[in-house]
């Protein structure tokens, strides 16, 4: 056997989860949702947790459903659930596409989305979705609730706003509006395997020009990130490759990469201009 | 650091095995070594190779990447399952047919992958195809093969279908 022993708990409602958990969370206790990225490490003996908190009974945790303008999506949803489908509109659509990029079928069956973002990998495609659309996360303890901004909850390299004793129970993804255009490109050496650039275009076309735009850039950074400077230079204009051009090599200067790889900017510039061409419909 | 160990059923092929596993057992470990069903192969342990894929309530998953308490009262598939008596599944055939498999080391888990892909979606489209193929790793024969071997077997089973 290779993971190192542990004590395995399955609780069967959230207030028993979160009971366990902060009983287990000084013992080095963690959550087990898909297991994707966690059994691996444990397999390496790199993660040698004494306790693992199973969620995947708790029925309540399968919630997915879109209300009041935002996609909720509990704890045990899989990656293989989200996009279409489950999950239409606008967003389905980009989701949908997303989806693809992460790992394989038989992973995408059992790993989580609220897990990736607990696990903040930044090479995560769903941690960049949720930091491109500005995604709320609810974090509980037996303490209490709060609620964090993608833009706090995301602090490095695999690590998050959760306190050892907190749980993320839901995040919540904006709907996007009726119309609008979303692109996704991604650079990785393998299908299925770690992102080396990815971004993510989303605005609508109101006469020609583009509004409401949104530009994430992830696999770059030690967090995915919005890029608002970027943002407002296409803001009001028509899209056109020699802007999306003019945008990418705008926002190289002000990135922070993980690596001193020299093509890694070079490949956040390629993603940033063919996400752009995919949502504006434009040849890459 | 606690040894307990946790009295399960695991339900493969229908027929019920109940064990007494620690829970870092991993799936693919109890299938073999408390079931005895070793056609559920493991090569990387980890989730790369994708030789230990099996169907749980018909969806495939890396036996490798769950733990066999979790997997407590659901239903498994291995390859042991595919084959009635002496008659193959039209995918087992097609595999023969098209030297789909060579060492057969990996054949088990793109079997079950390859099941999974019949069965949900059976006029699947190429690009979509080779992606799910690339979930599993293969050495010898390659993917063309492999990916005929799923084409070949779709269409046995339309013509099975129809007549």
């Amino acid at each position: 056997m290779k993971p190192a022993a542990f004590r395995y708990h399955a609780p069967r409602t959230e207030e028993e989860a979160l009971a366990i958990l902060a009983a287990v969370a000084p013992e080095d206790g963690r959550i087990l949702a898909g297991g994707q990225s966690l059994m691996p490490t444990m397999a390496f003996r790199m993660a040698r947790p004494a306790h693992l908190v199973d969620i995947n009974g708790v029925a309540a945790f399968g919630l997915l459903a879109a209300e009041g303008g935002v996609l909720r999506i509990g704890p045990c949803v899989r990656h293989a659930m989200l996009g279409a489908p489950l999950v239409g509109g606008p967003l389905g659509a980009l989701l949908g596409t997303v989806r693809r990029h992460i790992a394989h079928l038989p992973i995408r069956t059992r790993g989580t989305f609220c897990g990736s973002l607990a696990h903040a990998d930044p090479a995560s495609e769903w941690c960049l979705v949720s930091a491109t659309l500005g995604a709320e996360m609810v974090l509980r303890s037996v303490g209490g609730t709060r609620r964090v901004a993608a833009a706090e909850f995301f602090q490095g390299i695999m690590t998050t706003a959760l306190a050892a004793d907190e749980m993320l129970v839901e995040a919540r993804l904006p709907l996007l509006a009726e119309g609008t255009r979303s692109g996704f490109y991604e650079f990785s050496r393998r299908p299925g395997d770690f992102a080396q650039a990815m971004a993510i275009a989303t605005f609508t076309l109101d006469g020609g020009v583009m509004s409401a735009p949104r530009l994430g850039l992830g696999g770059v950074e030690d967090r995915p990130c919005r890029l608002p400077a970027a943002e407002a230079m296409l803001d009001g204009q028509p899209p056109s490759a020699a802007l999306f051009a003019a945008v990418a090599a705008a926002a190289l200067p002000g990135l922070v990469p993980m690596t001193d790889d020299p093509h890694r900017l070079r490949l956040a510039e390629t993603a940033i201009i063919r996400a752009l061409s995919r949502a504006a419909g434009l040849p890459e | 650091m606690t040894h307990e160990l946790h009295d399960i059923t695991l339900v493969v092929n229908g027929r019920s095995h109940p064990i007494r596993v620690e829970a870092r057992r991993t799936l693919a470990d109890a299938i073999r070594e408390e079931c005895g069903l070793t056609g559920t192969h493991l090569g990387c342990e980890h989730g790369v190779c994708g030789a230990c894929t099996v169907l749980l309530d018909d969806q495939p998953v890396r036996a490798c990447l769950m733990f066999a308490v979790q997997a407590d009262g659901r239903a498994i598939r291995t390859v042991e399952g595919l084959a009635h008596g002496d008659t193959l599944s039209p995918l087992q055939k097609a595999f023969i047919e098209q030297h789909a498999l060579q060492c057969g080391y990996c054949t088990p888990g793109f079997l079950m992958l390859g099941t999974a892909i019949l069965e949900q979606n059976p006029d699947i489209g190429d690009e979509e195809l080779i992606e799910i193929l690339s979930s599993n790793l293969c050495r010898c024969t390659g993917y063309a093969n492999i990916l005929r071997a799923v084409r070949a077997a779709a269409a046995a089973m339309r013509e099975e279908g129809v007549a």
